[in-house]
């Protein structure tokens, strides 16, 4: 039992904070984190409750290897219903804020309500209150977890906050633990605003126990860090460079979204490349990247620390930047750089910052800078009602714009709507890159036919992270297969999404997949939960995950309408690289994906599909 | 004639001093295949892990027999990964 069988509930109308047992029999069958906490917010709400209503639940939830020894055994998911995109959320966290939790006690926190004033909940152990926080509203996240830990004069403590974002209810805002680590998609943070909970301070000191077979489980975890510490991947790859080492890949792919996908390569990639975080400054000598970083538990260390130019205009009377700090990731690398044709990489660095210390989703928030761009471009929007010339390639329309959203001031606030209702608004919808109305991450569906799909399909709105199909498409991993295919491509997705829904669920992170097959989780979950955890259930499990939170999206009211990609992507083909002259073939490749998935053609889990994964 | 060949990541250490951009434009015989292209930059075998030709992934197994022409970019990266 790598579980600590206990949930607390935070009622957070009330004021109560009340402990009770963990539902073992929802565990059995749905593992953990995003897998258990999804199935308590599909028996606790209803799917068409307003996302910022109280009615709505907010809950951060932890696997039974969180706080373990396995590696990257420190994850949490916060699961809701998204602000962003009227879907199932369930946005993902590293650091050390998910391992405390399980050492304090718990498995689970359920907010439920709202407060009628800003509060915190501090959790010490078996003791939780609420506590409050009219002295942390209008705080960064940095500032939050300083003064939490100053107050209680615990510098162990760990925080999870809203910034200025979710206090605005941006619909993008994340939640931030650990300085720079964010449950950081589909407007989590957004939802905790709602909420009037400004934070969550966690100090656990019970550590980890109930591990079923102690001498079996440190087996398998020996075995598990083996495997990653001799893959050339987890051991050498990522730490030295990072997830941003992809930059060059996939723009020499030609797979590089760019200038909101107008193009799929970026003549400046190379500017804002895991290679260019290693270079020496012309400015002050220095390289941009400090060291790399673990989470709780990681022996792979994947995480940039870096040190932004004091002389770039963004900092250059902003003292408090010039210290070493969380970023860049490849993701808002992208999201900042390509997508807005900034290669400007002190800039990105800068705006990343921003969205760490404000609380905001780096992907969506640059993805809608990015329309926001075209939108100008094409004299729909002007200087005048932006604030500031925006055209594609300016960083210092970045730098102002990021503090515009982080702040909630003029066009600001707009920009914090996220990119579907921004091009709607101005009349432009198609314009918008997203699925559910949550932004596209790195990855262009034109140049990798598998991803457009993932994208298209992923229950929280566009993402990468639900099925990364680009190991195989791109890296090889486990086995390479071609991404302007669309042939076998249904099944991979399905594949990938469904192994997926274990590593979330189990604690532990994704990252370890490029080393670790569901064979290397197996033997670890194993031997620290009881019951029955061979490969045969882990399939099923991970499978019935993915169906549980398609039946919520469709209780939402969500359709197979809403299993789509833009019309550029369909319509607007790839102008370079070895796409070019192919657009995505979406629309051929999801009949079958339902078909896989024992769906209706109307993307409706068959009866019998229902059965067979007992839901 | 000419083709352009790019070493990222650990591989950069392989060009030439002075190389900039993580590429250098070398002077090739013509028809040659892309192991031939590769070889005078030594590099580690397990390190030559994604092959890209002009964008395209080259497997190991025809790396020998693929020949490459006038123009042509090649791009190396060892075992790497992101997300």
């Amino acid at each position: 039992m790598g579980w600590n069988k206990k949930v607390l509930r935070v009622n957070l109308t009330a004021g109560t904070c009340i402990a009770e047992p963990l539902n073992m029999a929802w565990a059995n069958d749905y593992l953990g984190s995003r897998g258990l906490a999804t199935k308590y917010l599909v028996e606790e709400t209803d799917p068409k409750v307003d996302p910022l209503s109280p009615e709505n639940k907010m809950i951060m939830s932890t696997g039974p290897l969180t706080g373990t020894m396995t590696s990257t055994g420190g994850r949490y998911t916060v699961v809701t219903k998204g602000a962003l995109t009227g879907a199932i959320a369930c946005s993902n966290s590293g650091g050390f804020f998910g391992a405390e939790m399980k050492f304090a006690g718990w498995d689970m926190i359920i907010f439920e309500g709202k407060s009628p004033k800003p509060v915190y909940l501090f959790v010490e152990n078996d003791k939780a209150e609420l506590r409050d926080a009219a002295h942390l509203w209008g705080k960064t996240c940095w500032e939050t977890e300083a003064t939490i830990k100053a107050s209680h004069q615990d510098p162990l403590i760990r925080v999870s906050s809203i910034g200025g974002a979710g206090e605005n209810l941006a619909l993008y805002a994340g939640i931030v633990n650990d300085l720079h680590r964010a449950a950081g998609r589909s407007g989590v943070g957004a939802v905790m605003g709602s909420k009037n909970l400004k934070a969550v301070a966690l100090r656990g000191t019970q550590g980890v126990s109930g591990i079923k077979d102690f001498a079996a489980f440190m087996t398998a975890v020996n075995a598990g860090k083996k495997v990653l510490a001799e893959n050339a991947v987890t051991s050498q790859g990522l730490p030295k460079y990072g997830t941003q080492v992809l930059m060059n890949v996939i723009n020499e792919m030609g797979a590089l979204p760019t200038r909101n996908h107008r193009d799929v390569q970026f003549e400046e990639a190379g500017k804002i490349s895991g290679e260019a975080m290693h270079e020496k400054r012309a400015t002050d000598g220095k390289t941009h990247l400090v060291t790399n970083a673990a989470c709780f538990g990681c022996t792979i260390a994947c995480g940039r620390i870096s040190r932004i130019d004091e002389t770039h205009f963004s900092v250059k009377n902003s003292p408090k930047y010039w210290g070493a700090s969380g970023g860049l990731e490849y993701e808002a690398a992208w999201a900042l750089g390509a997508a807005n044709g900034v290669g400007d990489l002190e800039a990105l660095q800068y705006a990343n910052l921003l969205c760490n210390e404000h609380g905001m989703d780096p992907i969506s928030f640059g993805a809608t800078v990015g329309a926001a761009m075209e939108l100008y471009e094409l004299g729909i929007l002007s200087k005048e009602q932006i604030g500031i010339d925006a055209p594609f390639g300016s960083a210092e329309a970045l730098c102002k714009l990021v503090e515009m959203t982080a702040h909630g001031e003029g066009f600001g606030k707009e920009l914090g709507m996220g990119s579907a209702r921004l091009c709607a608004k101005y009349g432009r919808p198609e314009l918008s890159m997203s699925v559910k109305s949550q932004e596209f991450p790195a990855y262009d569906g034109r140049g990798i036919q598998g991803i457009g799909l993932a994208y298209a399909t992923s229950n929280r709105g566009a993402c990468h992270l639900r099925g990364y199909t680009v190991a195989s498409e791109v890296l090889g991993i486990p086995v390479k297969t071609d991404p302007l295919a669309t042939e076998g491509k249904p099944e991979l997705v399905k594949a990938f999404q469904d192994a997926t829904g274990i590593f979330d669920s189990a604690g532990i992170c994704v990252f370890t997949s490029f080393a670790w097959t569901l064979a290397d989780v197996q033997p670890q979950l194993q031997a620290a939960c009881e019951g029955d955890w061979s490969m045969e259930k882990l399939h099923l499990v991970g499978e019935r995950i993915w169906n549980m939170e398609r039946q919520y999206n469709l209780a939402a009211g969500l359709t197979a309408k809403d299993d789509d990609l833009p019309p550029r992507l369909k319509t607007e083909a790839a102008k370079t690289g070895p796409a070019k002259g192919m657009v995505s073939g979406v629309e051929k490749m999801m009949p079958e994906y339902y078909k896989v998935r024992g769906w209706s053609p109307e993307g409706v889990p068959e009866k019998a599909t229902l059965e067979r994964l007992g839901l | 004639m000419r083709v352009t060949v790019k070493l990222y990541a650990t591989l950069s250490d392989y060009l030439p001093a002075g190389s900039k951009n993580n590429r250098i434009d070398v002077e090739v015989a013509d028809n040659l295949a892309v192991n031939a292209v590769l070889a005078p930059f030594s590099l580690p075998p397990k390190l030559t892990h994604l092959v890209l030709l002009n964008g395209v992934f080259i497997p190991a197994d025809e790396r020998a027999s693929t020949n490459i022409k006038e123009g042509d970019v090649l791009a190396i990266w060892p075992p790497i990964a992101g997300g």
